[in-house]
């Protein structure tokens, strides 16, 4: 059972704060502030999401730059306290179209409203954004997303995307739109995360994909939907190794290692035909998610080069080859290498006409920045770096060097080639026609290329 | 309804200015009290959000208690709920003015919406004023009884609200009942769940004291309410279910159908994407396949690919939280993961609290098939930016040379380790070597000739240059320049810092004397005056002592300091197998995210009903010691402390002066604590051990003893320190389960009466304690005319009717006679 529940801003500011059994002593959300800012445990400099000081255990999850933690006395399941807490973010998210630090202040006495409802005595009671409508009487005032920092996946498609009004991924689920009229429709977003590791010579250690079916539905009456994913679609591996690259490469047919899905999801026909049945409650939610470690087309090829060139210099080639159609463009692209400690500056060449790229050397962490603001499928960028050491180089300088690490967003892609072939909702009426929007998108995890 | 007017005097309404605005805003609310005027409620909504936000970032605004009750008297549902809120926050320091709330919130109980009548219900058990609860009482049972499911969720929390302010007044209005009856006949879920929590917290806060408590939690982890709670499992929220689901990890099946049962009906909320749901799943699946080896491996296999996927998904912190509990999987059976190795591996997006667990992983699964790659993933690892994280890979591939998979191959690394020169990756290095060495002195040539390379002025760090130098005091017949480099860093004893690398100087320069004592002479004179000279105790002392026992005898001195030396085969498990075990017990808990049992972190009244606490200090001691407590939490803190590291400050000691810490010696010299330590971690099949320790191995019934061969002492003695003692020392000589009979269960009301039971044959007990049904008991009994204890641990479970005996015994060749002799004595109990 949870004693209490706050939100902190960045700086460690109270911006929400509720008691719920008046357990644990006023001054807990900054003792936990102190702890998490100074976190100096086990060698490692950050506080993992659950710790323990005098007997109080804080646990908390940091969502939008802000931190929601709960307290307790009690030996808790943390994964029912960390779910619990992620939840009342999303819930809260629901509420008011856009979760940051401003849209809570503005509207505490909504999110009061909501947590009344959410925990009651420290006992999880409903976290349905839906059944919360009947008791939250609080209109949220709207916060204008437009001048935000983009953030969470929802932002990714502010970008790139003409066809998607910005903002409607941010609106709330109780808000009415000015003309009175609500609109109807529902977004379903595919999204990926993928991680691969490249060895030195070039070839793929490991790759893994976790990618999750997002909902979110604005639809009145909540009608019935069918999700219908792709016909071939295998679940689970027979063999011990999941690992094996031999098997089912080239057949082309998707199979994922594992998966879960949502209370709503109806499972009956998906054995059949790999068609989803729900009723979508409100809000945002996770219809399915999905693990892949079966191989793939990495979207980016990298190679890394450092050479000696000099006996205190060296010369570093990165290069990004995008293994893609020409139709898609990634967006924010980073490409990180740690250099040698004892590296004193960093000259770049880009290549000749290069737009919208930037390079930087940044010296607290010895590391070499790339950005690039996009990169359209099948094209090549190269960087070149000259380093001056402030010492002779002894030893393989490969070894102090890399690995390179990227970051970036593919819109309208998907490495899993999971797909959505249609998306059907239950009729109300002829005229029912409520928009709908499939998107897909990838984003790096952890995607590394050794020296 | 109309958007707030937003207030003149702060743009935002949540940062308030000040404390003067305290008296200001009083001052506007006494204006507005009794206004009725259009757009009053819009002033006062923005008053009482103004006064809120100030309650939030912790200014005292109960001074305008009076004022906001005042303002109360409203229709708006958003004024009255802020309104509740301030209530429930300052009534506890304001109960006189409270009283002033009581009349407006119990009209609301009244009203007509349903949702005022919860709000106002729950605000009204929320005031937490003693002198109040009269006034709760009414209220309540009208609201138990509401039609509407929502004032029943709102009324059967504010029963245990009640309690907690008042218990007597809990009790004598029945609602524990009341509670009971409608748990079993809500046809809304969220009620049932309510009052199952309400329940919960009530009896377990009087199992101790209450035999009515007892009965009533053994009757709710009874197979009526699991099987009533398991049917409607669906109807549940994923929270509630999570509550029904660890019900029913506690939940003893009478047979293995009905185990199969409840695992088929469960099996699909393995799927759900709520990690809490599945991890509480898991532990039923784990818990009741405790007894049956092979479906228990099978669970792990069933579990795995859930897990991973939950890693996968979700927020960091969610999959921290999976982690942490995979992480306990692949400890208890690594070599059910082996092939699963490659997602331990670290990501580069991971936070450093990840990747420490998977590197664990990663050096728990080693084994023949994948140490290869392992290894080399890990020496990726050791080159890494994030310096802590790059030890800690270095760690780890000694620990998996030390598993001894492969080491020709793993040496060969970690001496190219030495060649990266690396501040901090020679360091952990050395201290890597330095280990192995111990366990494999046959590598010594290699090493010696890479550590030889080694400038001692290049190490700072205390720990590695203390390898360093026990390196060149252990073997200083090998290394040419052993004497000079000891002679050069005694020289420089001065500006040596740290007490442990000085204590390591003096101990190997003794060694190297006893080797090549004409070169040495003069450093181990130099050593010996300036540690005399030393203000570190310990530094002095032993510079003392090794003075002393020269002048005395050099042949005797060289015994002591350079006795020959058998290789380690095992290193110290740095946690027993019983915390281990503990930890398993308590999974899906904060537990395994800290890796303590929960008694390590939670306060006594904090503590469930089931996690009855097995140190010897929590329970009643059985003999007329009284205050004896004895402090088991200390011992464990011992236990946790890394003794691979920490024991290389001692060892030197080997031979026959050594404590009983050390690590230095064949396990038959080991005299005390390590035995068990080492024995629990020796490379047995997991799960096997699992369940031996466990006690689950043996099912069947007992069968009838034959006539006991042992007699015992009728009186013996023992104090609980020395059975606190021979405890920890002594590993499991036998393990069994036992059933008792039904007349035995019967009597067992108590501890009391299985103690004196026991008594007449022989068995004392020394300690006792826990609740209904679960009772715990310490006894220990001495053979006939011998010296030899036996120490017993027995778990007896009424609800089952079944004991989990674990003996150890001073003569182990006597121990299965004295289980024999102990488990006919158990199941006579209630028939005499």
């Amino acid at each position: 059972m949870i004693a209490q529940f706050f939100v902190l801003s960045q700086r460690g500011d109270n911006i929400v704060f509720r008691d719920y059994r008046g357990e644990v002593a006023k001054g807990s959300a900054e003792i936990f502030f102190r702890k998490v800012k100074f976190w100096k445990e086990d060698e490692a400099e950050e506080a993992p999401p659950v710790f323990n000081v005098d007997g109080v255990n804080y646990i908390h999850v940091k969502v939008a730059g802000l931190f929601f933690v709960a307290t307790s006395r009690v030996n808790v399941s943390p994964s029912l306290v960390l779910e619990l807490l992620q939840r009342i973010a999303r819930v809260t998210k629901d509420y008011l179209g856009v979760l940051n630090e401003d849209s809570i202040r503005k509207n505490f006495v909504l999110v009061y409203e909501l947590l009344d409802e959410v925990i009651d005595f420290g006992y999880p009671q409903t976290t349905s954004t839906e059944v919360l409508k009947s008791y939250v009487f609080n209109e949220p005032i709207v916060v204008d997303a437009g001048r935000l920092p983009p953030l969470g996946p929802a932002a990714m498609f502010m970008q790139g995307t003409k066809r998607m009004p910005g903002t409607a991924v941010t609106k709330s689920v109780v808000a009415t739109e000015p003309g009175g009229k609500k609109r109807e429709e529902i977004f379903v977003d595919i999204i990926e995360k993928i991680s691969v590791t490249f060895s030195s010579s070039g070839y793929i250690l490991t790759s893994e994909i976790d990618g999750t079916i997002q909902m979110k539905s604005y639809l009145t009456g909540n009608p019935e939907i069918r999700l219908a994913l792709n016909e071939d679609l295998s679940i689970g591996r027979n063999g011990s190794s999941l690992y094996d690259y031999r098997s089912s490469s080239g057949s082309g047919t998707v199979i994922l290692d594992d998966c879960n899905f949502h209370e709503s999801v109806h499972l009956e026909s998906f054995d059949v035909d790999r068609t989803l049945s729900l009723i979508p409650p409100d809000g945002e939610f996770a219809v399915m998610n999905y693990r892949m470690t079966q191989e793939f087309k990495p979207p980016f090829r990298v190679t890394a080069l450092i050479e000696e060139a000099g006996s205190s210099r060296a010369e570093v080639i990165l290069k990004i080859r995008a293994d893609f159609s020409p139709n898609v463009t990634a967006n924010t692209i980073t490409v990180q290498m740690p250099v040698p400690s004892y590296t004193m500056r960093a000259s770049f060449e880009l290549e000749a006409g290069a737009t919208g790229q930037t390079t930087d050397f940044k010296e607290g962490s010895r590391r070499l920045e790339w950005n690039l603001k996009k990169i359209v499928g099948g094209a090549e960028h190269t960087l070149r770096a000259k380093l001056t050491f402030s010492q002779e180089i002894h030893g393989n300088i490969a070894k102090e060097a890399g690995p390179v690490n990227m970051n970036f967003t593919i819109p309208m892609y998907n490495a899993s080639k999971l797909q959505v072939r249609y998306l059907q909702i239950a009729k109300k009426s002829k005229t029912y026609n409520p928009y709908r929007w499939v998107r897909y998108v990838t984003q790096a995890n952890s995607y590394v290329a050794r020296l | 309804m109309a958007p707030p007017v937003s207030a003149p005097k702060s743009a935002s309404p949540s940062q308030p200015s000040g404390k003067s605005e305290v008296t200001d805003l009083k001052l506007q609310l006494r204006q507005l009290a009794g206004s009725r005027a259009p757009g009053a409620d819009d002033a006062k909504r923005d008053l009482f959000k103004r006064v809120i936000s100030c309650m939030t970032v912790g200014i005292d605004v109960s001074p305008a208690f009076s004022e906001m009750v005042m303002c109360s008297a409203t229709s708006d549902v958003v004024l009255k709920k802020m309104c509740y809120l301030y209530v429930g926050n300052y009534a506890r320091c304001n109960p006189d003015l409270a009283l002033l709330t009581i009349n407006f919130l119990q009209k609301d109980c009244h009203d007509q919406d349903p949702t005022i009548r919860g709000l106002a219900l729950r605000s009204l058990c929320s005031l937490r004023v003693q002198n109040l609860v009269e006034y709760l009482v009414a209220p309540l049972a009208a609201g138990l009884k509401d039609h509407s499911s929502y004032v029943r969720t709102v009324a059967a929390i504010g029963v245990l609200k009640l309690y907690h302010i008042s218990a007597t007044m809990c009790h004598d209005s029945d609602f524990p009942a009341a509670l009971k009856a409608l748990m079993l006949s809500d046809p809304d879920a969220q009620v049932v769940a309510n009052c199952l929590y309400s329940l919960l917290e009530i009896w377990t806060q009087e199992v101790a004291n209450s035999e009515e408590a007892a009965r009533e939690i053994e009757t709710l982890y009874g197979k009526s309410i699991i099987y009533y709670l398991l049917n409607r499992i669906k109807d549940f929220s994923e929270w509630a279910q999570c509550l029904v689901l660890d019900l029913v990890s506690k939940y003893i099946p009478a047979d293995n159908n009905e185990i199969f049962d409840i695992m088929n009906l469960l099996e699909d909320r393995l799927q759900h994407a709520n990690g809490a749901v599945v991890l509480a799943t898991i532990n039923v699946f784990l818990h009741l396949t405790m007894s049956m080896t092979d479906v228990h491996q099978q669970v792990y296999e069933r579990i795995k690919a859930p897990l991973l996927t939950l890693v996968g998904a979700g927020s960091p912190e969610q999959s921290y939280a999976v982690l942490c509990h995979l992480h306990l999987l692949v400890m208890r059976a690594p070599m059910l993961f082996s092939s699963d190795y490659k997602h331990f591996y670290c990501q580069f997006s991971d936070p450093s609290y990840v990747k420490k667990l998977k590197l664990e992983m990663l050096t728990a699964i080693a084994n023949e098939s994948n140490t290869y790659e392992i290894v080399t993933e890990l020496c990726e690892y050791a080159g890494n930016v994030d310096v802590p994280i790059a030890r800690e890979s270095i760690r780890a591939v000694g620990k998996i040379a030390l598993q001894q998979y492969d080491v020709n191959a793993i040496v060969d690394r970690l001496l190219q380790f030495l060649e990266m020169e690396k501040d901090y990756v020679t360091a952990e290095t050395l201290v890597l070597v330095k280990d192995l060495l111990r366990k494999y002195p046959q590598w010594s040539h290699d090493c010696i000739a890479v550590v030889g390379n080694i400038s001692s002025k290049s190490i700072q760090e205390p720990k590695a240059k203390a390898a360093l130098i026990w390196m060149l005091g252990e073997y200083s017949q090998d290394m040419m320049d052993a004497p000079y480099v000891l002679e050069s860093l005694v020289e420089n004893w001065e500006e040596e810092h740290s007490p442990e690398v000085r204590l390591h100087l003096l101990t190997a320069v003794m060694k190297c004397f006893f080797k090549r004592a004409p070169e040495t002479q003069k450093a181990l004179g130099a050593a010996l005056a300036a540690g005399l000279a030393d203000n570190h105790q310990d530094v002095h002392d032993r510079a003392l002592f090794y003075y002393r026992l020269l002048q005395y005898d050099v042949t005797v001195a060289e015994r002591v300091v350079n006795p020959p030396k058998q290789a380690v085969s095992v290193f110290a498990d740095t946690q027993s197998s019983e915390i281990k075990d503990r930890i398993f017990d308590e999974f899906n808990s904060l537990s395994v995210v800290y890796q303590k049992p929960s008694y390590l972190f939670t306060d006594k009244e904090h503590r469930g009903p089931f996690e009855f606490s097995e140190d010897l200090s929590n329970l009643a001691i059985g003999g007329d010691s009284g205050d004896d407590v004895i402090h088991s939490a200390q011992r464990y803190e011992e236990n946790d402390k890394d003794l691979l590291l920490s024991t290389s400050d001692k060892e030197e000691n080997g031979g026959p002066t050594h404590n009983g810490s050390s690590t230095y010696s064949a396990p038959s010299d080991v005299n005390s604590s390590l035995t068990g330590l080492v024995a629990s971690s020796t490379s047995q099949p997991a799960t096997f051990a699992i369940d031996d320790l466990l006690g689950l191995g043996v099912p069947d019934a007992p069968a009838l003893p034959p006539p006991p061969a042992l007699s015992l002492n009728a009186k013996p003695v023992l104090d609980p320190g020395t059975f606190q003692k021979k405890w920890g020392q002594l590993t499991v000589s036998s393990s069994q389960e036992s059933t008792l009979s039904i007349q035995g269960v019967a009597s067992l009301t108590a501890p009391q009466s299985l103690i004196k039971h026991m008594q007449n044959n022989s068995i004392q007990c020394i300690a006792s304690g826990g609740q209904p049904p679960n009772y715990k008991f310490f006894f220990f009994a001495q053979k006939e005319g011998s010296s030899s204890f036996f120490l017993v641990e027995c778990i007896v479970n009424t609800a089952s009717a079944k004991a989990q005996i674990k003996i150890k015994a001073d003569d182990v060749s006597a121990s299965d006679a004295f289980a024999s002799l102990f488990q006919s004595a158990l199941s006579n109990f209630g028939s005499s």
